[in-house]
This record gives structure tokens, sequence and C-alpha cells, in this order.
């Protein structure tokens, strides 16, 4: 079983976020960077297919020469082959962003066979565009299903399942396929020390994606204003009680 | 917020920052009676997202700074009081022998504050730490009072104990937006905030990593920078699991990979000191809706930790090698560093009624509030904090670049062997003399203090080595030829044969003058100070307990005019101390000369040869006596010459406008050739010279813990003045001390490899049987400095020593990098070894 | 801006073409808010709106596309597009685009919406901008827009430069507002021209709602996050969540602790919710999780810090310890039902 899981490098943000004073970027100076949340699910999940089904876990990322700290995370945690497409530091748009990978994974493909499986996550949570996996499955002509949050993977087939509207729905898909996962599909492992000692000594191979414009065109980011009121205080401890009970009333949610 | 912000409300003090030491100062504060308090931090409680908050929170109780010891003591204390201390004990583990070295010399160091400590074998280590690796450690040091504390537990309760009072408001998510003046820009008026302005006249900067920047609106400083200390955490360990509460394990500091290694519940964390140092501007610290976690918990920088994996492996491979235990945690946390190590104390320089209480550790934080709020109360703390007093800094120190310099040069000193004499390789050279070149091409070897470049010795003396190599002594024992060297005896032979003449460019000076200039150092200094003009006068000044606040030296140079001349280390706090204490009518004012005047010192037999080969003026010792001073022509230079000498010889002090020091240097250097003059270092003025003559210093054996009778320097008489101190010297004076200051001279120098060595001063002083000589008053005996004393063949001690212990030729012992030498009380009191009746002085 | 005059000729209306989805019959509010959005578009470009379902559109959906004034909804039907099949509903759309000529295509930005949309900008090649929450016609290929990063966190405006602007609509961003004057919608049918291969990607199977209220439609969402203080905790807060009729939540900490599902995350990585009241305990208020509550109609917080972030953000607080004042408040509404019943 061999598997991709396509991983994308993010800010981690605080509760409020400070974009850079040409309003292009957000400032990053004093932040840390991570694996986006539902990719390192993806990661966890492949490292789990592998170590039940046998195989190798491959991840790449598309991001700055920085993004290398992201693969040595994935490492850390399990991924054998690491694949660094290589930016100038500008913003990919999901269809550079699939293209580069779709190039990348015809090149590794004719090396070391097919992907049965490539992940990624269900949306990143910086640009939230929510296309990329698709657009990569499109090219590639696989199957494609989203949001995932449940993966049973056999020699030629998966089972995924994900939620609907409060219920859950079964997709059965033959590999090699494309799925977007989310979290909560698992629970991702804490990198063991062992584990980051491997990370720290494993080989990238870098590649160096053509950027492209985007037919998005970003003209600037902002932050939203939120102005709230303080909230009224009902009361401290249980004295608060009655009030509680007589919102509640007034909100008409008591049957 | 808005609504709040037109509110104005009045407050005693205000602290900002409600840390573990903001907390503890209002507590402390309030217990001293202190009412309308108001404790304001951005951030929420319990945890506003500084570094207590992140702070890994043990505790190890030695440090071979005193003051440092016993604010870790008073601390440990409180925090029992408050009952969130857990005792583990803590081991210092040693992979090199330098390192085992330095264990010793800690052990000696605990055994002088009276610290339980013992030596552990790898084996003793593992049967104590299961989990460590024998192969890497050669050596444990074993300190059983090591603890762990919940200092965000200890903050609360502290703060609480304050509000209970009502005593202290408490105000959350309140940012500082300004600090309000009086109209001449010198007193503190009011705080504003963002939940309103609040009249004070007290406010104590309590913010750790942002001090600097609250300082910054009053137009002060706080030289300290933020830096990073990473920590990861890892879990869960097996071997934890079953454990109760927070720690069961000794605490290890794998000191020569600079990291150490806390049970922390079912995780391990691992701290490090050894990755580059990571400097953050205090503005550039994340405000708390941009952080992740906390502001002071910036984003792990896993390249910087990445080469310290392999050394917490090797030395826990079973424990941090199971695949199973994750990071779970790991944080660049921001911690506070200053150029010199020592946390920034008391009322800034710049501005009436602004305290600062920055720089702090877990462990010293009560112990530094306690002692702080002492001192706002205008009372002398319990704890001497001369040493943190943010008064010490120069001008340049304050600057950015010096701070930070200092800070990333000490990082990866903070578990390192560190010698007392060791020097700064950054910001040098900061100020030069004006006889720096002369030096240079004399062959000076530079140390330096409070930024000026002091020739230690002159390598171009080197070949006064052959000459006097029979009262040379050559120290064969690496730590004590550090920084060191035989030269300086030889200099100092050759001073007390023919003369010496030493750059002084360090000192301080400034003069108090105008009508009330008297009155003023009448107040301040024990000494009478009403002399005739041309007296020069060495007094001591006392804190109100009678304690050394200062030692000196004043000339009076007019009715009105007073000069004083004081050490480079210690000029700023004593310039505060006087400024403190000017007329508020105006009619006394200070004027820092310091960078009008450098100073030379000429000394030795052929002092006055040399002198009078130079000027008309008369210099004998009918005209110009020992204790006078005065203006003469020396070449085609106005001087203010001054008859004293700290080095026991005839000889002068030398005052000369800085832009004339390199001629004067140059007339008396030619003059003295055919005398023998030679250029002499700092190594035999602060050290040689002085400890044959027994001259006490200050910080080593004057400081506010022992009184002029116990240092042997009690007058006959009293001046009829009041000054500050003189009720509690009087008192001293009638009571018999329970300590005496006396001169020990070493008795075998064989160490058990046969090598002689050489102390160098802080060795605890214990008796024939190993027990630790302590006074009545539990102040333990330590060496308080150390030297060679060439010219009387001894190597020289001073000790305050218990009054039964201080009888001359009572044999005790002290205890050197872990072994013990004997010792012989050679004088108590205060007569000198060398010249007992003080001729050479006086010829 | 406004002064935007569609180029094309009479006979061909410029039009706004917009997904719709349904849940037994009835339109679900992301749509109903993504009509809204494509409505207002449709109006400041004066374009026709048009509504695509997949399925028979019976009499009582037309009466509320028409109340949020679609000219005109096509009930697009096929063996392919049901069960789900998000290829052949992409390929179902991208036709329809085609044969009704519309220059803009929108969907909600539902887990569906998003995932259509992606199939459709991926088999036409044209980006797509999801989340949108404004947007105006600046010419015939451009569009300005404006969307949501980071949940909402942040807002990026951006130009859309392309024929056919294909966009998913922000669900936290527009509300659901009615047409001034409803408008009786004209229904047509439409078939695609679908093969086998659309289809080949469907849903097996559908297991129906799991027992008790799916979060993202509880009324009454009863949160709890780290200082609830362990996972046996949570049992006050789920009895509080039954007495109301609603659903516990809880922050990313308690899901990472392993103290609940993650399916019951309200965060900008778990769900989504846009409750009447969300009662919040032992919470701080960091923005992951405050992006999935941004729809919550009232908040009340009940937490032991007054200066806590959620207490900001919150309608309502009561200051003090959840564990006693959670049982309480359940026990004080069963004492009211059963004076009441």
């Amino acid at each position: 079983m061999n598997v991709l899981v396509c991983i994308k490098r993010v800010a981690m943000v605080g509760a409020r976020i400070v974009v850079t004073p040409d309003g292009q970027e957000i400032d990053t100076k004093q932040l840390g960077f991570t694996v986006s949340p539902h990719e390192e699910c993806a990661v966890e999940e492949a490292v789990r297919i592998v170590e039940r089904l046998g195989g190798t876990v491959s991840v790449l990322t598309l991001g700055p020469s920085e993004a290398s700290e992201q693969l040595r995370d994935a490492a850390a945690i399990g991924a054998t082959h690491l694949v660094h497409l290589k930016t100038d530091g500008r913003e990919f748009d999901p269809i550079a962003t699939a293209q580069a990978i779709v190039e990348v994974v015809h090149q590794l493909e004719a090396v070391s066979g097919t992907y049965d499986l490539i992940l990624f996550g269900n949306e990143a949570p910086d640009t939230g565009d929510y296309q990329v996996g698709i657009r990569v499955a499109h090219s590639l002509d696989r199957p494609c299903v989203t949001g995932v949050k449940n993966l049973e993977v056999a020699e030629t087939s998966a089972r995924a399942r994900r939620e609907f509207r409060g219920g859950d729905e079964l997709f059965e898909l033959d590999l090699p396929c494309v799925l977007t996962v989310k979290e909560g599909i698992n629970l991702p492992r804490y990198p063991s020390l062992p584990g980051r000692m491997r990370a720290k000594k494993a080989v990238i191979e870098e590649f160096e994606p053509v950027w492209q414009a985007s037919l998005v065109v970003k003209e600037g980011l902002r932050v939203p204003n939120v102005t709230r009121e303080r909230a009224e205080i009902l009361g401290t401890g249980v004295d608060a009680v009655p009030a509680l009970l007589a919102l509640l009333e007034q909100i008409g949610v008591l049957s | 917020m808005t609504s709040m912000s037109d509110t104005t409300s009045r407050a005693r003090a205000v602290i900002v920052g409600a840390g573990i030491v903001g907390n503890s100062l209002a507590c402390h504060l309030a217990r001293l009676g202190w009412r309308d308090l108001i404790l304001a931090d951005k951030g929420p409680m319990p945890n506003p997202g500084g570094s207590t908050g992140h702070a890994s929170n043990f505790i190890f109780p030695v440090d071979y700074s005193k003051m440092m010891t016993q604010l870790t003591d008073d601390s440990t204390r409180q925090y029992k009081e408050l009952g969130v201390f857990t005792e583990s004990g803590g081991i210092e583990i040693a992979r090199t022998d330098n390192r085992r070295q330095e264990l010793r010399r800690r052990a000696s160091a605990a055994t002088a504050w009276g610290v339980p400590h013992r030596l552990l074998s790898p084996e003793e280590v593992q049967e104590l730490v299961p989990y460590v690796d024998t192969e890497f450690i050669m050596e444990g040091l074993y300190f059983p009072t090591v603890g762990v504390v919940d200092s965000l537990r200890a903050g609360t309760l502290m703060r609480e104990e304050a509000q209970a009072s009502g005593a202290l408001e408490v105000r959350a998510n309140t940012e500082i937006l300004g600090i309000d003046l009086s109209e001449d820009l010198k007193s503190v008026r009011a705080v504003r905030t963002s939940s309103g302005t609040i009249e004070t006249e007290v406010v104590a900067i309590c913010c750790g990593v942002w001090s600097p920047r609250i300082a910054q609106m009053a137009g002060a400083s706080i030289p300290l920078t933020p830096i990073v200390h990473q920590m990861i955490s890892v879990g869960p360990i097996e071997l934890f699991a079953d454990t109760l509460g927070e720690i069961s394990y000794p605490i290890i500091r794998d000191m020569d990979t600079n990291m150490y290694e806390r049970q922390h519940g079912g995780d391990m964390e691992v701290g490090s000191y050894a990755h580059r140092p990571i400097i953050v501007r205090p503005d550039e610290i994340p405000s708390i809706e941009q952080s992740v976690l906390s502001p002071t918990e910036m984003p792990f920088t896993q390249e910087d930790f990445d080469p310290q994996l392999e050394e917490a492996l090797e030395l826990m491979p079973s424990l941090l090698g199971n695949e199973k235990a994750g990071v779970r945690y790991a944080i660049n946390g921001l911690i506070s560093m200053t150029p010199d190590g020592h946390p920034v104390l008391g009322e800034t320089p710049e501005v009436k009624g602004l305290w600062s209480v920055a720089a702090s550790w877990i462990k010293e934080g009560p112990g530094i509030a306690r002692a702080v709020a002492q001192w706002m109360n205008g009372d002398v703390p319990d704890i001497d904090l001369h040493e943190a007093d943010i008064a010490r800094f120069y001008p340049h120190q304050r600057t950015r670049d010096h701070v930070t310099a200092r800070a990333r040069e000490s990082f990866n000193k903070m578990y390192g062997i560190v010698h007392p004499m060791e020097q700064w390789e950054s910001q040098r050279p900061t100020r030069r003399s004006p006889v720096f070149e002369q030096e240079w091409g004399l062959g000076a070897v530079f140390f330096e203090t409070v930024g000026w470049e002091r020739p230690y010795w002159y390598d171009g003396n080197d070949e006064l080595l052959e000459k006097y190599s029979d009262q040379v002594v050559v120290r064969n024992g690496e730590w004590e030829s550090r920084w060191w060297s035989p030269i300086i005896s030889a200099e100092h032979l050759a001073m007390r044969e023919h003369c010496g003449l030493v750059d002084l460019s360090a000192f301080v000076v400034f003069d108090i003058t105008g009508p009330g200039a008297l009155d003023v150092l009448q107040a301040l200094c024990v000494a009478q100070m009403n002399v005739a003009v041309g007296r020069v006068i060495y007094t001591s000044l006392l804190d109100e307990r009678g304690g050394f606040k200062s030692d000196l030296t004043i000339m009076r140079l007019g009715t009105q005019w007073f000069r004083v001349v004081t050490g480079g280390s210690t000029g700023m706090t004593e310039k505060k101390w006087f400024a403190d204490h000017l007329p508020e009518d105006g009619s006394a004012q200070l004027s820092d000369l310091t960078s009008a005047w450098t100073t030379f010192g000429l000394w030795g037999p052929r002092a006055r040869d040399v002198l009078q080969a130079c000027t008309d003026d008369d210099v004998t010792n009918e005209g110009f006596a020992f204790g006078t001073c005065r203006t003469i022509e020396l070449g085609g230079v106005r001087v203010l010459a001054s008859r004293i000498s700290y080095v026991g010889e005839l000889g002068w002090e030398i005052y000369v406008p800085i832009e004339e020091g390199a001629i004067v240097w140059d007339t008396l250097f030619q003059a003295g050739q055919e005398h023998g003059l030679i250029p002499v270092g700092i190594g035999v003025y602060a050290t040689t010279g002085r400890l044959e003559k027994g001259y006490r210093a200050f910080g080593n054996e004057l400081t506010a813990d022992y009184n002029l009778v116990e240092a042997g320097m009690a007058r006959p008489t009293v001046k009829k003045a009041n000054f500050v101190g003189r009720e509690a010297y009087l008192a001293q004076r009638e009571q018999d001390p329970v300590a005496r200051l006396c001169t020990l001279t070493v008795d075998d120098h064989r160490s058990s490899s046969g090598t002689l060595r050489y102390m160098l001063g802080g060795e605890p002083v214990l008796s024939l049987d190993g027990e630790l000589l302590v006074d009545e008053k539990g102040r333990p005996s330590y060496v308080t400095s150390a030297g060679s004393g060439p010219s009387v063949g001894q190597h020289i001690l001073l000790a305050y020593l218990p009054v039964a212990n201080a009888q001359q030729g009572t044999k005790l012992q002290v205890e050197y990098l872990g072994e013990r030498y004997p010792v012989t009380v050679a004088i108590v009191g205060s007569t000198p070894l060398f010249d007992p009746e003080n001729e050479r002085v006086r010829s | 801006m406004s002064s935007y005059e569609p180029s094309r000729n009479e006979t061909q209306h410029p039009s706004v073409l917009c997904l719709v989805e349904t849940d037994d019959g009835t339109v679900i509010e992301a749509s109903l808010r993504a009509l809204s959005f494509a409505r207002s578009l449709a109006q400041s470009s004066q374009a026709r709106l048009i509504a695509a379902l997949v399925g028979e559109i019976p009499e009582i959906t037309a009466s509320s596309l028409g109340s949020f004034g679609v000219d005109e909804a096509y009930a697009v039907t096929s063996t392919q597009l049901s069960p789900y099949a998000p290829v052949a509903w992409a390929q179902a759309l991208r036709q329809l685009l085609v044969t009704c000529g519309a220059t803009t295509l929108l969907a909600a930005g539902s887990d569906r919406g998003n995932e259509v949309m992606a199939h459709v900008g991926a088999l036409t090649s044209e980006p797509m901008a999801a989340n949108c929450f404004g947007a105006t016609r600046i010419d015939d290929e451009t569009v300005r827009l404006s969307r949501q990063r980071w949940a909402g966190s942040l807002i990026e405006d951006s130009l859309l430069r392309s024929t056919t602007a294909l966009m998913t609509v922000a669900f936290d961003g527009v509300s659901s507002q009615r047409a001034e004057h409803a408008t009786t919608t004209k229904i047509s049918a439409f078939a695609p021209n679908l093969d086998e291969s659309d289809g080949r990607t469907h849903v097996a199977r559908w297991t129906g709602r799991s027992a008790g209220i799916s979060l993202a439609d509880a009324r009454v969402v009863v949160g709890g996050g780290r200082g609830v203080g362990s996972a046996d905790g949570f049992a006050a807060l789920d009895e509080l969540a039954e007495l109301l009729g609603g659903a516990v939540g809880v922050s990313r900490a308690v899901t990472s602790l392993g103290w609940r599902p993650h399916n019951q995350q309200v965060g900008q990585t778990g769900t989504r919710i846009a409750p009447d009241l969300y009662l919040v305990s032992g919470i701080s208020g960091a923005t992951q999780h405050l992006a999935g509550c941004q729809s919550a109609k009232r908040v009340v917080a009940i937490n032991t810090d007054p200066d806590a972030p959620i207490i900001s953000r919150a309608d309502y607080a009561v200051i003090g310890d959840l564990n006693q004042i959670i049982p309480a408040l359940a026990a004080a509404i069963r004492e009211r039902n059963s004076l009441t019943s």
C-alpha cells in the first residue's frame, strides 16, 4: 500500500489575526507554523494504514523552503518519503497548486508506481478553498470523496464514511483514489523523541513548481470588525439560576 | 471598557503585572499596612500570560551570589507557608572532568550557605533516578531540598490575601496606556489605563519581559531583554503513570548539555539553555489576542532544539526513547535576561516613585517582593539588594545594544562554568581611559569594569618575574591561575620597592556644592565632614540599621564644595543615594564629573621623588601631609593631588582633566624612569596591595548585614551631628559583637593530589571537625576576599568569624573545590599584616 | 459599480444560477442564505435568478423559492444523480449552466455545496471562490467579491476573473432574507446528459440520523470546555442538553484530551453551529472555537473568570463554577417542567 499525503504549511494564529501594512498577507512575524489540522490527521491515517497493511507513506508539500519543517513534522510521526515542491513564497492558487502536484505525482509514480491512495485535508484553514484534492483527482482521473471521517482500506478498495446532516454517508471506492479527510478521523499521535531524531535525518526530495497567476486576484486582506457589547452579568454562582431560568423561558427554549 | 476610561481613581500604589512578583508585592505591601493598592494586568487572572504561566517552577537552592541564595531561601520559605511547595530533590550531573570540579565548587558554595548537599557516584544517581544511563554520568551533586512550586497558585493566594484584607483592588484585562509625571518630569503622578486613570505617587513595574516597555512610558529604562528558553514536555511516561502528585523523582540538571529534565505529572519536561540565544525585543512580544498559547509562550522552533534531542536521549534512553511517549507541548518560552544576570530592583534613578521589580525567576519572586516591599516602605530590606539595585547601571549599560549583546553572551553560560573573574567578550571596549594607547603599548591585559578597560596587569612587566622569583608564587592549579598572572605579584613587589603608576579612570567623581552641601554630607557620612578645606576623608555610609551602604573618600575643596570619589562598580547607586538626600530647597547640588576627570595613583617609596621631579610645588611630608589634597602644577597642567593610599604606600591620587590625562601620564612616566617607576595594574590595587593592608572592600567585607564594630572600623568617638544609621551604630557600639572580621593565612596549600592550591574567595570557613562556623545571628563564615600577599609571603583571606573563633592563632579550615585546607587566624580586627604601624603611608 | 450594464442582447437574459439543496422537500437554511446572496447579486446586475434542484420540485418548495425571489427553477433529474454522486451533480450543473446561459453559478458553502462546486471548477478548469459573503459584478468577466479565510477570522477582497463565476456562499457571512416581492417561480425540468462514469462515486449507503439532535441543527447547544474538568463532568451537561432538547458541543481541547468524540467539537475544524441558544461553560474562547459559534443567536456563558474572552463575546454571563450551576439549573428546569405538565 503506497499512500501519498499532501499537506500545507499554515500559520498558527491566536484570537486575532494581524494583517501586514500593505494588506496583502497576514503578519506572521511572531507566529509559529504547523501542518493544517485536517492534514495532520491525514498523515496519521496514512501511517496507521501502512502500519496495518505495509507499504510507504509519502508526504508532499508545496510551499516556501521553511515548509520542510512541516515535512519533518510528518516524518516524526512516521512518514517515510518527503517531497517538497519549493516555492519562492508566492501564494499558489488552487488551480496552480493542483497542477503542480499532478505533475510531480506523474514523475513520482513513473519511478515507484501508482499511489493507491492520495490523501488531502478537506480544506486548508488559511485560504479555505475546498478544492485542491478534487482538482488533482480530476486531472489524475481518479475517484474522489471529501470530508472523510472514517476510512477502511483493503488491498484494492476503500470504504469512506463522512457525516451528512447528522447521519452517515458511506462511499465505496476502488483504488487508486483521492480522499480529503477531516479532523476527527483519528486522534493524531505526538511525535516521539526517536521519531524526531529520524525526522531530522530524513531526506527531502525537491521539485520546483511553476507559479501561475490566479484568476481570483487578491486585492487585499482585512480583519472583520467585531464589536460586541460586554455580556450582561446575570449573577454569581447558583444564585443566578432563577435569572438564568427566566432567560431561557424568555428565549423560548423551554418546552 | 471605553465607558470606564473616563473614571479617575486614586491609589497609594499601582502594581503593574500579576505574575509571581506583582502578586507577592501586593501581598507584602498589604502586610506592611499599605492600603488603596491597585494591581493591574493586561491579561486575565489567574494566568495573565506572562512568564510565570509557563515557568518550569523548580527551585535549586544554591547560587554563588549570597543575595540570590538568600532570596531563594526566603521564597522557598514563603512557598512552603502557602502550601504550594513539593520537595523532590535535585541532582546536578557532571559528564566531564571540568564539570566535576565545578560541582565541587558548587558544593563548597552550598556548604558556605548551609544548604544540604551530597556528592553521588553514577550508581547512587541511578538509585535515586532509575531511568538515567550511568554511562554518561561522572558524578552527581544531590540537593535533597530542591522542590517544585505552584507559582500561579501562590500568586493567587497572595493576591487574595491582600484583597481579603481590604488593601487591594485587582484589575484584570487592564492595559497600561501611559504614566503621567509631575511638571518637572521627576516623579510619578498618575497611571493611565484602559479602565481609567489612577492618580498615584507610586508605580511598581512587575512586568517581567514587558518591563522596559512600561518604564519607557515614564522616560525611564529597565535594562533587560526577553530571551527564549526552549522547553518540551514528553509523555505519557509509563513509569510515571502510577506516581502520585506532580513529582516523585529528583529533578536532573544535565549541566554539561545545558539541559534539565523534570517530571511533571505523567510527563517529562525537558528544558534547554543550549540553543542559540534567541533575543526578542520587548515591543515584538505578541499581544494576548495574537498569541496561540500566551504572549510569552512563543512558537517552538524545532531546529533550535534538535541538537539537544540526542543528548537527552543519551541520558534517559529508555524513558525518552519510548516510541509511545510523544512531544505533547513545546514552546519558546520568554524569560528576562539582564546585562549582569542579576534582577533589576528599586526605584528608578530617572523618576521618583517609579519602581522596578523585574527580572526575577520563580525561585526568587516572593523573596524579592518581600524585600522590595520593605524598601518601598522606607525600611532597610532584610536581604541586601545592592547587587540588584536598578541604579547600578550606567547609561551605556542601558542601551539596547549592550543589553542584548550581554544577554546573548551570558545565555549559554546559564549552566556554564563561569570563573569569578571571567571577562565579557562583547561590547568592548566601551569606555577608554585617556592613556589606553600608552597602556596598550606597555602590554596591558585589560579587564572590564562598568565599561572601562582597566589594565589588570602588564605583560610588559614580565621581566620583573625573574627579579622577584623568590617571592612570586606561581599557581599550578588551573582554576586559580585563570584570569590571573604572577606578574601581578611582581608588580606589587616592584611598587613596594620603588613605585608604581596605576590608572584609576574608572573612579566615579561627583561634586556636592552649595550652602547646604556640608549638611548633606554630615547627614550621610559616619566621619566628621566639618573639616578644614583641603582635607581628604575616608568614610563609611550606613543604612538606617547601621549596615554598610557605601565607603568612599571625600575631599573638601571649599567651604561649600565637596568632591566625592568612589569606585566604578558601585558609583551609580551611591550617586542616587546622595541625590535622594539632597535638600528640597535646592541649597545643595550634585554634579557628576566622572567624564571630566581621570585619576592616576602614584604610590611607592619613590613616589615623592617622582612627583617632585614634575612639580615646583612643595610635596614634602611637611608641605603635603597625609590626608590632604590640593591643586598643584604638574608640567603644564594643573592637577588635584590627594595624599591617600589604598595600597599602603606613600603617594597620591592625581586627578587630571580627562583631555590632559595622557600628557600627565607621560610626564610622570618619564620622570619615574630613574626612580624605578613601573605601570601597575588593578590586580595590585584591588587585591594584593589592599589585602596586605587589610583594607575592607564594599560588597566583600562591607555589606548591609555587617557593621562597623564587627568590621573593626569603629572609631573611638562618634560625631555629634546626626547621620543615617547613627542610632543603630551607637547601639552596636554598646554591644559585644557576635562576629569579627579577621585576617586568616593558609597553613598548607597542598591538595590531596599534591598540587598547591590558592583560594579565590567565597569559601566556607569550618572548624577543625568540619562544622561550618555560624555566628549567633545565624550568619555563616565564608571568605569575603582572598589573594596573594607577596610582601608578607602569605595567601591572605578575610572572613567574619564568630567571636568564639575570632582569636589570634585559632586553627580552622576552609573548603576549596571540595577539599579542606588548614588556616590560622592571623589578625583579629583591622591591623594590617604589612606595615602594621602604617609608617609607609605617612612617610 | 452599480452602473454595470449587461452587454448581452435582449433575447438572452443574463442570469445567476444557484444550486438549492433540500432536506425532505424543505430548502435547507444554507441554501436560503445562498439564494438571498444570489438574488442581491442578480439584482445588482439586472439578471434573472435561477435555481437548480436535484429531483422533482413539489409545490411547497416552489412557493418557498418564490418567496426568495427565484424567477425560474429547474428540477434536475437523472438516475445518476441519486443517490448523491458529486461528479454527476457537477456535470448536471455544468450542462444547465450552458442551457440557461447563466454567467454565475452559486451554491451554499455547505459540505455538498463546496464539494459540487469544486468539481464544477475542475470540470470547467475555471476558478471557484469558496465562502463568499459579498459580490458585485463589475463587467462580463469580473466579479468583485469578499470571501472568508480562516473560517471568517479574516476577509479576502478579490476580483474573480472568469466568464463563468463559480462561488459558494459563506453560511456565517450572509443572512437569509425573503424577497421584498415574492415571485412566481417558473418550474422547468432539466434532464442532463450523464453517463455511468459520472455516477461512479456515489453514496453507497446512508445511515439515518443518529439518536439525538445533530449538533449543526440543534436549537440549543450546551457547550463545555476544558473547565468541565473531566470526562465524567460532562454527565451534567448531557442531562441539561436533554432537558432543553439540545445537543452537547465541546471545544477542541476536550476532544484532544479524548474526553468526548470529535463529532461534538464546535469550531473551525469541527462543527459550525447556529442555535438559538448557545449555553457555554468552561470554555475561555479561542478563535478556533469562536469560529464555530458565530451564528449562534444568543450566547450565555458560565465562567469562573469574569474576564475570560468568552464573556466579552457572550450576551449574558453567569460568574461561577459550572459544576454547581449546571446541575442547579437542570434541577430548576425539571421542577418547572413538573409544575407545567
